[in-house]
């Protein structure tokens, strides 16, 4: 009976997959088939899955990630400013990386309670602002980062415990990093020179017969996989999710553990930012724009719960996939954006009502 | 209403009332009949189909067989709303109000009365004024959201909506266990006015003493069947146990703990008012005292789970603010069994063997720090087989599949494989049938004793079943605003002494010569 729920939780999706593949497979032929059309379809996962893995963790621990477009547009401009300064493409990658990672440490710290970090934050920033054409860049970076230091520092003593709900923090979020996005680059788009990070989303340069950047999601929903299903620090994300209460009680240290999880969780958006800036090209702060939803609805299909203590990385990935099918598998067939629209918004719900059907059998 | 109500037909007869899950029958042709005028006794153990039933009876479950009639007529409820149409109203144990409203609202909730197209709220707040006043619970404030009531008035809402709903059968789903003992007597009483009034009631509880009180008569069901029925003056304690049970339960009856001289605890008010508190190893310290006195809080300061400046503790698994975070208290610290199963004590969703090793989910590792989940599996086996937790055929099922008493055992298991010391228990079985609840205690006094081959620990215990603490403790102190009374031997006291001293206005701080 359990083993029967369970084998359905972890094969329904790849059934659903399977299905919307054959379905398109029979209306479009080797059109569809193909093994290009196939490398495509990763390729045009690449983004979303990269980051829908990292919001798996955020989802199974009770969060959620609204920001994730604008973090994926905010990395672009970063890495495209870096290149543009004559940093190296590993060098500016990390940038965009690096920039995931410090934009969820602080989403982290305002949901576990630390607010003080967010206003930390946006002070320094206003300072920098204020002073980079008084005293110069350099200067206002130093002042600004030595407010952002002492803030932290000094903020855990005297501010109050403020817990935000992910949700509020996440949509403000959403809002904010879109607007530095805009800032950072004076409302324009970047073009820097060609850096040879393009080469990681083009069918032309294939490693193993697959672009550079399937292999870096394939990496990063492996990793992701084995941290959440085989490590002691992945069950307590989904104690977390499930019961924070309970998983204080055990000695679960809540608040390190959700810093930890939007930082690499972020962090994964700040990865698929720099597959988007390969995949466009330049640093845009209009990019990505609704990507939020598309990556909760792939973590959704995969048969995560919205109220946390549930997710796996593998149904993450073939909730993407089916996405791109759809997308991909429509266009084929020749139905207009507005038929593959509708069809992924159905997707999307008809799978949690599939899951929900599931779950209400299995309990008395 | 009328005083007596001379009819023939029962208020409430239930026939043959089937309902299964799956290949399992949670209830098995059960016939029940209260009559108007009659308080009906409801119990088994847990498991034995009373949830089910009452969820049948108000119309949130439908049965696959049977048939129910109210004061003769056919009732087949499509959905909750049925029931209180045909005058059904049921109190349930997690309450079912809307916490945002207040009482006036709660109380008109489903038939809010208007005045053209806008809401009459003078209206509405005469309804819930007098429906709270036949309760004699004036002192239910009407314009505060029910959130911040009280569970005791909380649960006088939720009857009052029954009466001013114009109900005649009442259900109550084990009314007084999250309630002190005034509030309990309370309802109680309660219930025997409605019964005079005429109407029906139906009470479930676990409490066995009060169902002796106040039925008139008590159906007993076992394993989803009818298990005996009873008439008021027919049956005792020990009669119903056996019902419920199908089996003679040994009572539990512990020879006392010998303490050794090692203080795990040592608990002092800042102010230096009433006396302090120790817990040695080998000895089971019990508190009582009512709800609200503070015993609750006393416990998750220590813990670590909130500060309170009120008090200074001592001892070798004394914890600092926090300290209950892994790396801090570690090995050797005290364990806490929150008395919120649901909200805090378990992860009802996540499988039995991680709920039991979350703690120290690091021992189950190998390598690198890779989870093995072989590991986590046979760690888990060994407590649920020295326990003997039962229903858990499926280590990876949520634990929410197992029944209260065996999530209970599973929440004191996680404190013995994080080898806490020190055990502090609060409410250890609110929720619990009489079965595991001996079998609790008998665990519990192994523990203290350390009969499993451990080193004794100590055990603090909460708790608001006097008898509960009389008979599992070495000594008990009880609280009374804040404030602790001295710790006596349980020989010494019995539930009169106690109750009378956790009443009292001030705690006695001296200990009789």
């Amino acid at each position: 009976m359990s083993l029967g729920s369970s084998a359905w939780r972890a094969l329904g999706p790849l059934f659903a997959l399977a299905l919307v593949w054959g379905l398109f497979a029979v209306l479009s032929g080797s059109d569809f088939t193909s093994w290009d059309n196939q490398r495509l379809m990763l390729l045009q996962t690449a983004v979303v899955g990269t980051a829908a893995v990292g919001a798996t963790f955020i989802i199974a621990a009770g969060g959620i990630d609204l920001s994730v477009g604008s973090t994926i547009a905010l990395g672009t401009m970063v890495v495209a400013l870096l290149l543009d300064a004559g940093a190296g493409p590993v060098m500016a990658a990390l940038g965009g990386v690096a920039t995931g990672v410090c934009v969820g440490a602080v989403i982290g710290s305002a949901v576990a309670g630390r607010s003080d970090v967010l206003a930390t934050v946006a002070l320094a920033g206003v300072l920098f602002a204020a002073l980079r054409s008084g005293i110069g860049v350099g200067a206002a970076l130093g002042a600004a980062v030595v407010v952002l230091v002492a803030g932290v520092l000094v903020g855990g003593r005297l501010a109050p415990r403020v817990v935000l709900s992910p949700f509020i923090v996440t949509l403000g979020a959403w809002g904010a990093l879109r607007g530095l996005a805009k800032g950072i680059g004076d409302n324009q788009p970047i073009y820097p020179p060609s850096s040879g990070l393009e080469a990681l989303m083009s069918s032309a340069n294939s490693v193993l017969g697959l672009p550079g950047g399937v292999w870096i999601l394939l990496a990063v929903a492996g990793l992701g996989a084995v941290v959440l299903a085989r490590t002691p620090f992945g069950r307590e994300v989904l104690a977390v999710g499930s019961n924070a209460r309970t998983a204080r009680l055990c000695g679960v240290h809540v608040p390190r553990t959700l810093v930890l999880v939007y930082a690499g969780g972020i962090g994964c958006a700040g990865i698929a930012a720099v597959l988007q800036y390969a995949f466009v090209g330049m640093g845009d702060p209009t990019t990505a724009v609704g990507y939020e939803l598309a990556v909760i609805a792939a973590v959704v299909i995969g048969g995560a719960s919205l109220s946390g203590g549930e997710g796996s990385i593998r149904g993450t990935l073939v909730g993407a996939l089916i996405m791109t099918v759809v997308a991909n598998g429509c266009v084929k067939v020749g139905l207009s954006n507005w038929v593959q629209e509708i069809v992924t918004g159905a997707i999307i719900v008809a799978a949690v009502a599939l899951d929900r059907v599931r779950a209400g059998r299995a309990t008395p | 209403m009328t005083n007596q109500r001379v009819t023939p037909e029962p208020a409430l007869r239930l026939v043959g009332v089937s309902k299964h899950y799956g290949p399992t029958a949670a209830l098995d042709g059960v016939d029940l009949e209260v009559r108007f005028g009659e308080v009906h006794g409801l119990v088994g153990e847990n498991g034995a189909g009373k949830s089910t039933l009452l969820g049948v009876l108000a119309g949130a479950v439908r049965p696959d067989a049977g048939a129910m009639w109210i004061d003769g007529v056919a009732y087949a409820p499509a959905g909750p709303a049925d029931g209180l149409a045909r005058g059904l109203a049921t109190v349930y144990q997690e309450l079912s109000l809307a916490p945002h409203l207040d009482a006036a609202e709660n109380v008109s909730l489903g038939r809010l009365p208007r005045r053209g197209p806008l809401l009459d709220r003078a209206a509405m707040e005469r309804t819930a004024r007098a429906a709270l006043d036949r309760l004699g619970a004036a002192d239910v404030p009407l314009g505060v959201p029910v959130g911040r009531l009280s569970a005791a008035q909380r649960q006088l809402v939720e009857i009052a909506r029954g009466l001013a709903s114009g109900a005649r059968v009442f259900v109550f789903d084990e009314p007084t266990s999250s309630l002190g003992r005034p509030e309990a007597e309370r309802l109680l009483v309660l219930m025997e006015e409605l019964r005079s009034d005429g109407a029906a009631v139906v009470f479930v509880s676990h409490a066995l003493e009060e169902v002796e009180r106040v039925c008139d008569r008590v159906t007993v069901l076992r394993d989803g069947c009818n298990a005996a029925r009873f008439e008021r003056g027919d049956f005792d304690d020990e009669e119903l146990v056996r019902a419920m049970a199908g089996r003679e339960l040994a009572a539990f009856e512990r020879t006392r703990g010998t303490a050794l001289a090692e203080v795990l605890l040592h608990a002092r008010r800042s102010d230096g008012r009433g006396q302090a508190l120790t817990v040695r190893r080998g000895e089971i310290v019990g508190v009582a005292g009512l709800v609200g006195a503070g015993r609750t809080e006393l416990l998750r300061a220590y813990f670590g789970l909130e500060r309170d400046p009120n008090w200074v503790f001592e001892g070798r698994a004394a914890s600092t603010p926090r300290a209950h975070w892994r790396g801090h208290a570690g090995s050797g610290g005290a364990g806490l069994v929150s008395e919120d199963r649901a909200h805090e004590g378990l992860a009802l969703e996540r499988p039995i063997d991680e709920n039991l090793c979350l703690p120290r989910l690091d021992r189950a590792t190998r390598g690198f720090g890779w989870l093995a989940p072989g590991d986590l599996r046979r760690r888990a086996t060994r407590w649920i087989d020295a326990l003997g937790v039962r229903g858990a055929h499926d280590l990876r099922a949520p634990i929410r599949t197992l029944s209260g008493g065996n999530q209970q055992k599973v929440a004191v298991a996680r404190l013995l494989e994080a080898d806490s010391e020190l055990l502090l228990l609060d409410e250890p079985t609110r929720g619990v049938d009489v079965g595991a609840k001996a079998e609790i205690y008998r665990l519990v006094a192994e523990l203290a004793a350390g009969r499993d081959g451990a080193a004794p620990r100590g055990v603090l215990v909460v708790s608001s079943d006097l008898g509960e603490l009389l008979a599992l403790c070495d000594r008990i102190a009880v609280m009374v605003g804040g404030v602790l009374g001295a710790a006596r031997p349980a020989d010494e006291l019995d539930e009169h002494a106690l109750l009378l001293e956790a009443t009292a206005a001030r705690p006695r701080t001296r200990t009789p010569a």
